[in-house]
């Protein structure tokens, strides 16, 4: 499949299975900012879950012009296909100087899908500064499948990424990825908006595979990261493989031949 | 006298495998570490936090996977606790 339409290669597709984030610096016009913050400082109006993204907000609500923007509408089109529901949207404002962080935790309840994911698209209205202490995310951590705050007594790990991005950036992550909002140690507010989305079609082969044989795939789903425990690591490839084969059709993908291997079951008696 | 607790995630059970997730909590009141607030472990291996007097006084047990769980990633396994005892007077 190749499109006009900004579609994720396979390449990123790929990068997102691997780190279960994306991000998108400074996409969105500041004209777009200005109207979300002062938005957001009022309050959204919830919407019920399920809602069909496309009849879920006003034409002139700013929601609708973030989702529109071509570089957003195709990763979203590209991770949960054409027709995703709301699941639930939410604005999230840490105040000046409050100086708690969140715990370290997985979204909702444990969710153990292994052939589908939901993504939770953030948005950052203005400029994240490290003082700000925008959300911290741990790449490579969404395939773990841990429940909510259990998570919460690990305050730090290896890698973790510490967001800071210019106004307008928007991050896209798997459901399961470990994350938190950080203190806040500036004067000013700040103010991310959330919005989870289901998918309503099988996520197989939504985004561009015109590059589906490059290399790159598998060197992107070997990615180690820095927190990773020695064996563990493994593993974590291994689940990437599968969820690679589940959103590529393709039963037959491997890296490093380790999904072949321990799932090789000859027939008893082949050589009789 | 106050607890401090140093909670470090090793690479693999050996206490000197490299340090990869670190926590602080600090019963003195002195400080208040939390969540996502350096990037920088504390040490580089569990010994080394040894070397430096915490005493250890917890880690992980050894348990093998469940039946049917052996490819399922969770937690992070190999745990261990530290302490240090002061004197919450000490400046």
């Amino acid at each position: 499949m190749s499109t006009s339409k900004h579609l994720l290669t396979s390449v990123q597709m790929a990068r997102f299975v691997a780190q279960g984030h994306l991000r998108l610096d400074g996409v969105v016009p500041q004209e777009i900012n200005e109207r979300a913050l002062a938005a957001l400082a009022d309050g959204l109006p919830g919407v019920p879950y399920g809602t069909p993204l496309r009849t879920a907000f006003p034409e002139d609500a700013f929601m609708s012009e973030l989702l529109a923007l071509p570089a957003v509408a195709g990763t979203v089109e590209s991770l949960v296909g054409p027709d995703p529901t709301v699941d639930h949207h939410a604005v999230h404002v840490r105040e000046p100087h409050d100086g708690h962080a969140q715990d370290l935790h997985a979204d909702a309840i444990i969710d153990v899908r292994p052939d589908a994911f939901d993504i939770q698209l953030m948005y950052y209205p203005h400029e994240v500064t490290p003082e700000m202490g925008g959300t911290l995310s741990v790449p490579g951590s969404h395939l773990r499948r841990v429940n909510e705050t259990d998570i919460g007594r690990v305050q730090n790990l290896r890698g973790q990424s510490r967001l800071t991005c210019p106004a307008g950036t928007v991050v896209l992550l798997h459901h399961g990825i470990w994350h938190g909002g950080r203190r806040n140690d500036t004067a000013r507010r700040r103010f991310m908006y959330k919005i989870r989305l289901n998918p309503t079609v099988p996520q197989v082969r939504l985004w561009d595979t015109a590059d589906l044989d490059d290399p790159a795939v598998a060197t992107e789903l070997h990615t180690y990261f820095p927190w990773y425990e020695a064996a563990t690591a493994r593993l974590e490839v291994y689940n990437r493989v599968l969820l690679w084969r589940a959103l590529t059709g393709d039963a037959s993908f491997d890296v490093e031949h380790w999904v072949t291997r321990v799932s090789n079951r000859p027939a008893l008696r082949s050589h009789a | 006298m106050r607890q401090q607790v140093l909670v470090l995630y090793l690479s693999s059970s050996a206490l000197d495998s490299q340090v990869v997730g670190w926590s602080r909590y600090d019963g003195t009141g002195r400080t208040r570490p939390m969540t996502g607030d350096s990037d920088e472990p504390p040490y580089d291996t569990g010994l080394a936090a040894l070397y430096d007097g915490w005493r250890l006084f917890q880690a992980s047990q050894l348990l093998p996977p469940q039946a049917g769980h052996e490819y399922d990633v969770s937690f992070l396994k190999h745990e261990f606790f530290f302490e240090k005892w002061e004197d919450e007077t000490q400046a």
